[in-house]
């Protein structure tokens, strides 16, 4: 399983939810497969998915779920000291582990050889943290945003990307309706 | 007057309710006392670049952030300020330390100190530089200022702002 079939999967469970997704093609294939107002997309700036996604689950009451990848974790491998320490129980990061850089040509990450960004996760305290295969992600969010723990979620799957188009949508037009979501009742 | 609550009066008085730090020497009392403020959730980052994306993700969710940092940060955060904060159009005060200034006994901060007002001018960051301590006042309107536009905005604070580095 790759990263659109996982997002193909879990976009009814995403629909209701606030979203931050990841630069690049995972951004791409999220806005393909289920555009909604409720997604932010990353059309820059590599690895602040959760940074950005954390600074909004500590701001507001509504659950928010940051799709990430192991490329940017690594990237800004600093957000899990920070998130281990600042718990919001609104807040799920589901990394999207395939152990390559998607975006740029598939080349490995070191999340595909030694490194385990779950274990990484857990030495830096942060308390819930569930690694499954691809097949098991949305069984695995759904409890997630059940048990209104803050949770970090890394989904083992096979590097490899959807061919979607680029997002054309104006920058402070997917902040601005993202914004309206947020503070709709 | 104490300056370090004078700022963090003037960030609970414009409504600054998320604040991140990346710690300076000339900047430890105010992020003390900003970690005192109940009004105030303060969330020290690891890196600033982290930290913009925690403001960016806050003001989003409904609270005006601001960002301390020293000014080397400029140096990390540049594509961030570019592609984040500028691109989507947010507001984020940020107040810097400016090291490598006049009364600076680290020869290596100059280095970044010369860069500094060259990056921001390049960026087209509204930039205003504290010298002496009753340039605080203007904080205030600054504030003001950066949640109208929306936009980055600079305030370099010197070590003869922050009345030098005492005995070294």
């Amino acid at each position: 399983m790759i990263r659109s079939e996982i997002l193909k999967e879990i976009a009814p469970i995403l629909r209701d939810q606030l979203v931050v997704c990841n630069i690049g093609i995972p951004s791409q294939e999220l806005h393909a497969i289920d555009d909604q107002p409720t997604n932010f997309y990353m059309l820059g700036t590599m690895g602040l998915a959760s940074s950005i996604g954390l600074g909004l689950a500590l701001s507001q009451p509504k659950p928010v779920i940051v799709i990430d990848g192991d490329g940017s974790i690594l990237t800004n491998l600093g957000t899990l000291p920070t998130i281990a320490n600042n718990v919001a129980d609104n807040y799920i990061l589901l990394i999207v582990d395939n152990g390559s850089y998607g975006s740029t040509g598939d080349q490995p990450t070191y999340a595909g050889k030694k490194t385990s960004l779950a274990a990484v996760a857990q030495a830096c305290g942060c308390e819930n943290v569930v690694e499954c295969q691809a097949e098991d992600t949305g069984a695995a969010l759904q409890a997630a945003l059940d048990s209104g723990k803050m949770t970090i979620i890394v989904s083992k799957c096979e590097s490899g990307n959807a061919k979607m188009p680029v997002i054309t949508m104006d920058p402070v037009v997917i902040r601005d309706r993202f914004m309206k979501a947020v503070q709709a009742s | 007057m104490n300056i370090d609550k004078k700022i963090t009066d003037d960030l609970v008085a414009n409504d600054i309710s998320f604040v991140t730090t990346v710690p300076c020497k000339q900047l430890a009392g105010v992020i003390d006392e900003i970690d005192a403020r109940e009004d105030i959730y303060h969330i020290p980052s690891n890196k600033e670049d982290e930290g913009m994306g925690l403001c960016a993700g806050a003001w989003m969710g409904g609270k005006r952030p601001a960002i301390i940092m020293q000014n080397t940060a400029i140096g990390v955060t540049v594509n961030t300020l570019a592609t984040l904060i500028q691109y989507y159009r947010m507001p984020l005060p940020m107040l810097i330390s400016y090291r490598g200034e006049l009364r600076e006994p680290v020869a290596c901060q100059v280095e970044m100190a010369v860069h500094t007002k060259a990056l921001l001018a390049q960026m087209n960051i509204p930039t205003y530089h504290f010298h002496h301590q009753a340039d605080v006042e203007e904080l205030d309107a600054i504030l003001k200022y950066t949640f109208m536009c929306n936009k980055p905005v600079a305030i370099l604070t010197d070590a003869n702002f922050w009345g030098g580095y005492g005995d070294q």
